[in-house]
């Protein structure tokens, strides 16, 4: 809130906030180029690829001004951000999504991210924590399956029930 | 009197015993859900929306209008027990209320926030009873040209009139309003943004968007700067009731915070972050006990809660007369709606009347349940609160995955819920607002195909726009607040300049 204050003395250029720009203008060019492949079949007005060229003006105007706020250095303060974590639970969604997509099941997944984001939050018991884990997506998914009769994704350990 | 009666069958429909558990339900997932710290109520709307997927429409919209309401108040508690509003409606709660526990008076604060919300949450409804038929009657006048005008509304004041910095509110929404691109175009069956991907074609949906935007983000969030801060619990000691001087001094704060939320919530500007604060910043100035602001004065903690149910009802008006969200809890009911293909609006009150009144019903409903269920249940949700903070998070992570496992199991949407899950990181990190992300996605597409129908029939000329009374008014109001926060920021610098 105070990096907005004008009498500020700090002004550096915010390098983020170039990437951040940068970032907003890559998406409307993607628009853009997207928008070349559609056919405007509209007798009168608009046609699909009316509202994607308007999108990506707007994009393009904030590209803009994110840009001139990011040399102004007018980006709010940020404080310092720890990666580990963060990594941690990425990896964590990836094997959510690595082991439903070759069919290791619902229990085995949820599991998987249960265990990294605890550790993410700064537990080092991974026996015991893959213990809870496992229980408490077996009950999930016997409440799904069974209660609320929604199908969850099956692997091994779900034919075994 | 059509009201009276039309809300006297709705009640008939509510009060049958399936629904009152449906409401019973809501309230309870809602309020236990809601509240788990850093779940607001669009988080709690959004993961609680696979629950209701099985249920027949009047039944899942009777136990959403119990999870609105409890994930409302269990952001409250959590306000107040440990500081850590879920969403920005609840900081001015947790101004004064926090102190109240530090303070050892956790339970009054509890306790005003519950009645009050109940005061206001009834008066609020009685209102949304009464000005949604006289709305609908105006609104079923509206033309495509004036609906997309509505919008273009929304859209500005949503992002850009009542954000930190315009700027990073547009870019909020452009980032929406692009995700709504992606899919099928309706009118021509072209698909747009899709690159080839198969399950890109059906549109991102507003699930997935929500939950990787909330509840990824916050974690991902939360977990990178752990190192900060350790969030402090309040336990809560002494007596959960209130004494006769505190009953005193919170009818007032009450019915004055309703007066405040109630209008800013049904105007199509959302938020209930400025009915929250100007009902503080009144109670600060009217209060008998000025010492007491900033050190746990009641008043402080009964008007914003007040004010934030009221406005909270008020966001309803918009949603069921116009089909217009303007809150990111009024986004996730839109989607709830869509769900069962129901478009809210003038429409639906004419053709599933016995749906809404029944809604609108529960809305009171669920009301009285929150108060009879979490005054004693309290204790219940201080035992939530104290699970322990990886245990907390990791099973919110496996709760907000599992909505999109057992929806649409595949890859691509597993990946993009993990994709929107850096997204809601990052815009955090750097501050941009979440909300206008999920309204573009939503409202984007609307807008577009209300746009297209209007030029369709004006046959291509623009100036339809501009020839509806209704229209014209609208986009002269959009330009206004968009234009507003970027003079006011000039006269702004102005005057500091002068300084």
């Amino acid at each position: 809130m105070t990096a907005g204050d004008p009498v500020q003395p700090r002004r550096r250029v915010d390098r983020a906030g170039i990437v951040i720009a940068a970032l907003l203008a890559g998406l409307a060019a993607v628009l853009v180029w997207d928008a070349r492949g559609l056919q405007s079949t509209a007798m009168y007005g608009m046609g699909p690829e009316a509202m994607p060229v308007v999108i990506a003006s707007g994009l393009a105007l904030l590209a803009i001004g994110n840009f001139i706020e990011a040399l102004r250095g007018n980006l709010p303060a940020r404080e310092s951000a720890d990666p580990v974590p963060v990594v941690l639970i990425l990896v964590g969604l990836a094997l959510l999504i690595g082991i439903i997509g070759f069919g290791g099941g619902f229990i085995l997944a949820t599991s998987a991210l249960f265990v990294t984001t605890s550790a993410a939050f700064g537990r080092r018991a991974i026996v015991v924590d893959s213990i809870i884990a496992i229980v408490m997506s077996t009950l999930i998914y016997l409440a799904f399956d069974r209660l609320l009769t929604l199908s969850l994704p099956t692997g091994p350990l779900e034919r075994l029930l | 009197m059509d009201t009276f009666a039309a809300l006297a069958h709705g009640m008939a429909v509510a009060v049958q015993p399936m629904n009152l558990l449906y409401a019973l339900i809501g309230v309870f997932l809602g309020t236990a859900v809601g509240v788990l710290p850093g779940i607001g109520p669009a988080l709690t709307v959004a993961l609680l929306l696979p629950v209701t997927y099985k249920l027949d429409p009047g039944g899942s919209l009777i136990m959403f209008a119990g999870i609105y309401y409890g994930g409302m108040y269990g952001g409250s508690t959590t306000a107040i027990l440990i500081n850590t509003p879920g969403e920005s409606a609840s900081m001015a709660t947790a101004l004064e209320g926090n102190k109240m526990a530090k303070a050892g008076r956790g339970g009054p604060a509890l306790a005003t926030s519950a009645i009050g919300s109940f005061v206001a949450g009834t008066i609020a409804t009685i209102g949304l009873a009464f000005l949604a038929p006289w709305l609908v009657d105006f609104a079923v006048r509206f033309g495509p040209e004036d609906y997309f005008a509505l919008m273009c509304v929304a859209f500005v004041t949503v992002s850009a009139t009542f954000g930190d910095s315009p700027i990073r509110g547009l870019t909020s929404l452009f980032i929406g309003l692009t995700l709504g691109l992606v899919g099928i175009d309706k009118l021509t069956g072209q698909a747009r943004l899709a690159f080839g991907v198969p399950e890109l074609l059906d549109g991102v949906e507003v699930t997935t968007l929500a939950v990787g935007l909330f509840a990824l983000g916050e974690a991902l969030y939360v977990a990178s700067r752990r190192h900060h801060s350790e969030e402090k619990l309040e336990p809560v000691r002494g007596s959960l009731w209130m004494t006769k001087e505190d009953w005193k001094r919170s009818w007032k704060p009450w019915l004055r915070g309703t007066m405040f939320g109630f209008p800013i919530g049904a105007l199509p500007a959302g938020g209930a972050e400025i009915p929250t604060f100007l009902s503080y910043s009144t109670e600060k100035r009217l209060t008998k006990y000025p010492e007491e602001f900033g050190k746990g004065a009641i008043e402080g903690v009964a008007g914003p809660e007040a004010a934030n149910n009221a406005s909270a009802a008020g966001t309803l008006v918009p949603l069921l007369t116009l089909g217009l969200p303007t809150s990111a809890t009024a986004a996730m009911m839109l989607a709830g709606f869509q769900q069962y293909g129901l478009n809210p609006g003038p429409l639906l009150f004419a053709e599933r009347p016995d749906l809404v009144w029944g809604l609108i019903a529960s809305l009171f409903i669920a009301n009285v349940m929150l108060l009879v269920l979490n005054l004693p249940l309290v204790g219940l949700w201080v035992r939530l609160l104290a699970i322990p903070q990886p245990w907390l998070y990791a099973g919110i992570l496996v709760f907000a995955t599992m909505g999109t496992i057992a929806a649409k199991p595949s890859i691509v949407e597993l990946s993009m819920l993990a994709g929107f899950g850096v997204l809601g990181f990052l815009m955090r990190r750097f501050d941009f607002p979440i909300a206008p992300v999920v309204v573009g996605l939503i409202l984007g597409p609307i807008a577009e195909s209300q746009l297209r129908r209007a030029l369709a029939i004006s046959l291509g000329d623009p100036m339809t726009l501009l020839q509806s009374p209704i229209s014209a008014t609208l986009l002269a109001l959009a330009l206004i607040a968009l234009l507003a926060p970027f003079v006011l920021k000039g006269m702004g610098r102005f005057k500091a300049n002068e300084d």
